[in-house]
């Protein structure tokens, strides 16, 4: 067992681990961060996709022994005091969201792509987000939200909730 | 006021981006506080007999809680066969976990349950399985062969047939050209994002089960009679599920397995398959080889079509219905006075086949699409010309098909000049002229297709209740995979009763409020599920005006409802009014409440035309789709926003398995490409922005004058993308390329016309 302390959208928590221990498994489990997804087992995928320590990483494919000492953010650390992201806004909004299963690697993904190229061309986001698969949208909607956040980046007040089941 | 055609975004969306919504892994409700993990030891062989299998070595691993094997599973009901069979015979029943013989890779043999999620792979890989191989039967060809034999008590790898019996050859005789082909219909996965989960936990009472499914009361029902339980002491509930298509409607065994292993254990269990696990052990689609044979005059008249269909079912037969649907579309849009269909469903040594988006009717469209170009082809007319000729005409409807079905309404000749026209046909075509007289490598390929699908039919049910707060909730049996049915059933409710969306809790999916319900598959959605929603809302409408006129004083006639306030008032004075919730309150029960089931005795047949321009590197065999214009008419359209969603997914599905997928075997039936790694899902640079048009012809199936629109892309697509491909090269001599069409079998089609262009005759 190895001992890690990791900060995960703005907490510090400190575990025992086994050192195989995946960082997804690491978050969905320890912090019950559940809003990051595994898709796969190869990467390929990249519904795990979180940040970490600046860089996007895919979190099937690093330990969370290897986070120790470090800062992650997840999909549900984007929003901060009701003020959505400029993503999430803008998936809403050109509904670029079905199942939602993707959704948070892909804002993820996208939001690493918008840091390193703040206006990228329609091909750049199509590009760029190649290692994140979604089944349901057909990627039109999502290229068009990543251009439109990135057309607009100013954070935004979320839209009012709607009536809605709740699990469980 | 009707909500149709409001463009509104979803109410679901705020969760999902926020927290990431709730699928059954991300489960962390108390009734699951310490679940054992449940793994499974999946066959690594496609065929042989199981001579031993030795538990002891994972029993006594650290952490295990139970390893089960079939011979724990002696004692429940006769084994059921999942779904109907395809056969009535008996002979190809499936067991939940295989006992004496294993017949495709991934079949599950044992399961483990474990205290710790990684302890599980490290148990699994301790039990000790010895198999005798028997050789395997790769694809469906070879099944008919009988050489091997999956179930030797069969005596046959045959697991039904109809219809090949009444061809007639001779109604091809008044045909001045017949063209004839074997065509693949390939196998391919359906991959939902988030893959097959269960959790269960039995209380000594009752079992509840949490199920990423389309129909959590079909899962019930399937848990009922697999496990011997009577269906109230089951609950199935469905969270948020991160994709169906066709491969989650109901429960399959893996799952009915987990369920037991609570049962059995007492604990309560969790199971979340892995993607190499997915790839292997959830039912897969399409599958059929297609021989197609078609007749006409030189006129462009097809005069006499005939679709023989092999389906390989896989392992075991899991539907009847695959098959029989694409026989019965066989002829697709168009008028033919002659048309024979009819199949085989064999078994082979792979994964079970079930329904993928589109189930049957993509086959059906692929095979007639096919035909109609290659037809065009050898009598030299334009693929656009013969559709014209052919095509069903506006005033013909409704109309029977040749094999039987009652197309409601269409428009399919408008459908397909719709499509030329955004795409400007001839502009393309005399691209593709000039890129082929100036010899430039990459060549101009221009498909299309003009389809017609069956959507829907039988029943669904629906509650809607308004409460003393003027809140309403609906409980609907349609339950949602990412459709956005919470948004679509408040819109419903929203235009007729004036409660705002805002205000309307939408509930699916939990047998135990919702007890009665058929689910989401076939694009019955909206056409079902949403007129029950609206039946259910007029009815509380009704009732509402009933207590409005009593509280006012009035007559019923004289009580409006004012949609824009959601209130009740008196017909000439708007200052004598009610709102919702005071009208609920004074009924005696503090709700007015509506439970309806709407059923139709008709399917609904939404059509369209697509047309898809590739461009085709000869030097490489490399595709790439430039333009994807479609028109999907699937009657009016409620919320334009979620329609295009469904568009833009299907064609997106439908292009993938043109040139990219495949689930592929080896000889010894091993699977090939069983990772997200190898298996070619496409991805974000694999495609273009798609040109969407409108359609809008209704029915008069349903209330809402609404078809169905989730399998239309997929179904569209698929033939026009592949005759695109076909058409870009038609100059070098290629009539026909199979699917996937990657850029190896691309050039070797290439290669193969060049050598047969310069043979000596």
């Amino acid at each position: 067992m190895n001992r890690i302390s990791v900060n995960v959208d703005g907490t510090t928590y400190e575990d025992e681990v086994e050192p195989r221990l995946l960082l997804v498994h690491y978050l969905r489990d320890r912090p019950a961060l559940t809003g990051t997804q595994i898709g796969c087992d190869t990467g390929n995928c990249g519904a795990c996709t979180v940040d970490l320590d600046g860089a996007s990483v895919k979190s099937c494919s690093v330990l969370a022994v290897q986070a120790d000492g470090g800062e992650v953010t997840t999909l549900q650390g984007l929003a901060q005091d009701g003020e959505w992201h400029p993503l999430q806004r803008s998936f809403h909004e050109r509904h670029a969201l079905q199942c939602g299963y993707c959704t948070p690697g892909m804002i993820m993904a996208a939001r690493d792509l918008l840091r390193h190229n703040p206006d990228p061309s329609p091909e750049e986001v199509r590009y760029s987000l190649r290692g994140n698969l979604c089944r349901c949208t057909g990627y039109q909607n999502i290229v068009q939200a990543v251009l439109a956040a990135a057309a607009a980046p100013d954070s935004v007040t979320a839209p009012a909730a709607g009536g809605e089941q709740t699990w469980p | 006021m009707s909500a149709f055609g409001t463009r509104m975004n979803r109410v679901e969306d705020r969760r999902l981006l926020t927290s990431g919504g709730v699928y059954v892994d991300d489960l962390r409700v108390p009734e699951l506080r310490g679940a054992a993990y449940v793994t499974f030891v999946r066959s690594p062989v496609a065929h042989a007999v199981i001579t031993r299998i030795d538990t002891s070595r994972a029993r006594a691993h650290p952490g295990v809680v139970a390893v089960y094997t079939a011979t724990d599973l002696t004692g429940l009901p006769a084994p059921q066969p999942f779904g109907r069979p395809a056969h009535s015979g008996g002979f190809f029943a499936e067991l939940l976990l295989a006992g004496e013989k294993v017949r495709f890779v991934g079949e599950p043999v044992a399961v483990v349950l474990t205290d710790a999620r990684y302890d599980g792979r490290d148990a699994a890989e301790l039990v000790d399985v010895e198999y005798r191989r028997l050789p395997a039967v790769v694809g469906p060809a070879e099944a008919l062969l009988d050489e091997t034999l999956l179930f030797e008590e069969a005596g046959t790898n045959l697991a039904g047939q109809r219809d090949r019996d009444t061809y007639d050859d001779t109604v091809f005789d008044e045909a001045d050209v017949v063209v004839e082909r074997e065509i693949v219909n390939h196998r391919v996965a359906c991959v939902p994002m988030e893959g097959r989960a269960t959790a269960a936990v039995f209380d000594g009472t009752r079992l509840t089960v949490w199920h990423s499914s389309q129909n959590a009361q079909r899962c019930r029902s399937t848990l009922a009679e697999s496990l011997g339980i009577p269906s109230e002491a089951i609950r199935v509930i469905v969270p948020d599920v991160g994709g169906g298509f066709g491969a989650k409607i109901g429960i399959d065994r893996d799952a009915i397995v987990v369920a037991w292993a609570a049962w059995r254990s007492g604990r309560a269990v969790r199971w979340a398959e892995s993607r190499a696990e997915n790839l292997v052990a959830m039912t897969q689609g399409r599958a059929q080889l297609n021989r197609i044979k078609l007749g006409g005059r030189r006129d462009g008249t097809i005069t006499a079509y005939r679709l023989d269909v092999v389906q390989d079912a896989g392992a075991y037969p899991r539907t009847s219905t695959l098959a029989p649907v694409t026989c019965t579309m066989a002829p697709g849009v168009y008028d033919i006075p002659h048309v024979q269909s009819g199949y085989r469903v064999v078994v082979t040594n792979a994964t079970p086949v079930n329904k993928y988006r589109g189930a049957g009717r993509p086959e059906a469209t692929a095979a007639i699409e096919r035909a109609v170009d290659l037809f065009a082809a050898e009598i030299g007319m334009d693929p656009a010309e013969v559709r014209r000729r052919n095509v069903i005409a506006a005033d013909a409807f409704p109309f029977r098909s040749a094999t039987g079905a009652c197309y409601d309404s269409g428009e399919y000749g408008a459908a397909l000049d719709r499509a030329l026209g955004a795409a400007a046909y001839p502009r393309l075509r005399a691209e593709q002229a000039a890129r082929r007289d100036s010899g430039c490598v990459k060549v101009l390929g221009i498909g299309m297709s003009v389809y017609v699908e069956m959507t829907g039919g039988g029943g669904e049910t629906a509650k809607v209740t308004v409460d003393g707060k003027g809140q309403a909730t609906v409980l609907t049996g349609s339950s949602t995979q990412g459709q956005g049915h919470h948004t679509a059933w408040a819109m419903l409710v929203e235009a007729e009763l004036g409660i705002p969306v805002d205000r309307i809790t939408v509930v699916h999916g939990d047998t135990d409020l919702i007890p009665k319900a058929v689910g989401t598959y076939s694009s019955r959605s909206l056409q079902l599920g949403g007129s029950a929603v609206h039946k259910a809302a007029s009815d509380v409408r009704s009732q509402a005006r009933r207590h409005a006129a009593g509280l006012l004083g009035v007559r019923e006639s004289d009580v409006t409802l004012d949609v824009g306030s959601g209130t009740w008032h008196v017909a000439d004075d708007p200052g004598r009014f009610l709102t919702w919730g005071q009208v609920a309150d004074h009924t005696g029960t503090a709700s007015i409440c509506a439970d309806v089931e709407f059923a139709s005795d008709r399917p609904t047949f939404p059509f369209g035309a697509h047309l898809s321009a590739v461009e085709v590197d000869t030097e490489t065999g490399m595709v790439t789709v430039l333009r994807h214009v479609t028109v999907d008419d699937a009657g009016p359209i409620l919320n334009p926003v979620l329609a295009e969603g469904q568009r833009h997914g299907g064609i997106a599905q439908g292009i993938a398995q043109v040139l990219f997928e495949e689930v592929r075997y080896d000889a010894d039936g091993t699977p090939l490409n069983a990772t997200l790694a190898d298996y070619g899902a496409v991805a974000a640079a694999d495609l273009p922005d798609f040109e969407l048009e409108a359609g809008e012809t209704p029915t008069d199936v349903n209330p809402l004058g609404v078809k169905g629109i989730g399998e239309a892309g997929t179904i569209g697509s698929i033939p026009a993308v592949q005759n695109a491909v076909i058409d870009a090269l038609a100059h070098l001599g290629v009539r026909h390329i199979d699917m996937p069409m990657t850029p190896g079998r691309v050039w070797a089609a290439i290669r193969e016309a060049d050598a047969e262009r310069r043979s000596p005759r």
